[in-house]
């Protein structure tokens, strides 16, 4: 069964339509890339699975069921987590306090503050300092630990390289070559082709709100996602 | 009367205001909404414990009791089921719902209570005082009341910085959007926090009706003391609202004493717009800028 499914999903912001028809399916323990331009509807993929945005039409289903009418925190409780662009720490928390959002819900699992300090051990030393004082990376790493306090079993990843350095991006797609192994099925948008590549078993390209192009890293010739990237 | 005397007295009022202002502060910190019907509220739950004496007979500190659990509930369906619809991009619409509850507030307990002053009546405790030496007395009721003011605000610090609720509360505040995704819904968050907020405030609301009169009018005057108070201590700052209120109760009651007792609350507002000058951001701005 597969975890997640998009079936002819229709989003607009007002009268302006993101994404068109749009259909695609994940599998449990895959990592899926989602890669595209800027506006080309990746981010606004992710906030529907998410729950922030409703589709107009068409169904998000998650495990087989539909989950067109559960609230964006309520589906943080059945396995759903986002870790949302610009990473979005709660600045006047501390590090820990804000690991410890993230198991707000309660869900049973692997994750708690060990094996996320683990995961990331540079946020051990960090875990009382306030994470408005943190550097971008160290953010990133966070609010990745955050989203896997929640236990999810599908985490949903939005730019999480964005603005950051090369030696931090590496280790952050290092931890998220370890979620599979965990039973945790990673669905990844990025503008960063190289890095994403590494670590997809499967990927799709994005170009104005329709999938231009998909299949296996391996199937993929680089002038093909060229194309499918650019819309030439 | 001695100078020492007056500042006590002062500080001691302090404690009421805060007990006015820290709902005022915990609201806007949680939400960044202005409630305008705050300090009715406050005289509501005065009504609402006077009707409980004089109609169904309670003593004095189970009817406050009751009152203030009511006032919880009261809060929780308020937010839950008006003010929450009232947030989002446009600020001055939960200033004008507010200010309309305000109004309906008022002219309800006119209705039902007339314009009369009442007070409420706590027995012996409120003439009874320390002596301390020939110049120096404390009531022993306003520093009943500082004591609550302090146990009030020590308790809701307490529970901000060390349960998971109060994390909530403060991660919600943060970044609303961001605690959505964590699972955190901000529409139970908020009632909570307006629950809390009339809990408080139903405490402060009580407190004046033994300390003195009041009257369905009465509660636009605590609102704006409240205001002084939360922006002098720093917006968002629980204890700042403690300090707030000090400088307030302080600034009254001196300015009564050196130009006579109409001038008490003109001092108050004046020391206000000075330390509005000087330190517009309060004694202890709380917020975080990313």
């Amino acid at each position: 069964m597969s975890v997640l499914e998009l079936r002819d999903v229709n989003v607009f912001y007002g009268d302006f339509q993101a994404l068109f028809s749009l259909s695609l399916t994940i599998e449990e323990g895959q990592t899926f890339a989602v890669i595209g331009a800027n506006g080309a509807g990746k981010s606004t993929m992710l906030k529907t699975v998410a729950g922030v945005l409703r589709p107009r039409s068409g169904h998000v289903l998650f495990e087989g069921e539909t989950v067109d009418h559960v609230s964006a925190h309520d589906r943080v409780s059945m396995g759903i987590s986002l870790v949302p662009e610009g990473r979005r720490v709660f600045p006047s928390l501390t590090v820990e306090e804000n690991l410890l959002i993230g198991a707000y819900r309660g869900r049973e699992g692997d994750w708690d503050l060990e094996s996320v300090y683990e995961l990331f051990p540079l946020l051990k030393p960090l875990s009382k300092r306030q994470s408005a004082s943190l550097s971008g990376g160290e953010q990133q790493a966070l609010a990745i630990g955050r989203a896997l306090m929640s236990n999810p079993r599908l985490v949903l990843l939005d730019e999480v390289s964005l603005g950051l350095a090369p030696v931090v991006i590496k280790r952050i797609y290092e931890a998220m070559e370890e979620l599979p192994g965990r039973g945790t099925t990673i669905l990844v948008v990025e503008q960063d082709v190289q890095h994403v590549l590494t670590v997809a078993d499967h990927v799709a390209c994005f170009l104005e709100g329709r999938i231009s192009l998909q299949g296996t890293p391996g199937e993929l010739s680089p002038d093909d996602i060229t194309a499918a990237y650019f819309g030439i | 009367m001695n100078w020492v005397n007056i500042v006590l007295q002062g500080i001691l009022l302090g404690g009421l205001y805060a007990l006015f202002a820290v709902g005022l502060a915990l609201v806007f910190g949680v939400m960044r909404m202005v409630n305008l019907a705050h300090g009715d509220l406050g005289i509501l739950a005065a009504f609402i414990a006077l009707a409980l004496v004089q109609s169904a007979h309670l003593p004095l500190l189970w009817a406050s009791l009751l009152t203030i659990a009511l006032m919880f509930g009261i809060g929780y369906v308020l937010q839950r089921g008006l003010l929450n619809f009232t947030l989002g991009s446009d600020d001055t619409r939960p200033i004008v719902v507010t200010f309309g509850l305000s109004i309906i507030i008022q002219n309800g307990l006119l209705l039902g209570f007339s314009a009369d002053s009442r007070g409420l009546d706590a027995g012996a405790i409120e003439n009874a005082s320390i002596h301390i030496s020939n110049q120096l007395a404390i009531g022993w009721y306003p520093l009943l009341v500082f004591i609550a003011a302090v146990a009030v605000i020590a308790a809701l610090q307490l529970f901000l910085n060390r349960t998971k609720l109060g994390r909530a509360f403060r991660a919600t505040s943060d970044d609303r959007e961001a605690a959505e995704l964590m699972g955190i819904d901000n529409r139970h968050i908020y009632a909570l926090a307006m629950a809390v907020a009339l809990v408080t405030v139903s405490i402060g609301g009580i407190a004046l009706a033994i300390r003195t009169t009041f009257d369905p009018s009465t509660g636009p005057f605590n609102l704006i003391f409240a205001f002084e108070a939360v922006i002098m201590g720093g917006m968002g700052s629980v204890w700042g609202t403690l300090l707030g209120g000090i400088v307030l109760g302080v600034a009254q009651v001196l300015g009564a004493q050196v130009f006579g007792a109409g001038w008490g609350i003109l001092c108050g507002h004046a020391v206000f717009l000075l330390v509005l000058a000087l330190r517009p951001s309060g004694f202890f701005a709380r917020t975080v800028t990313t």
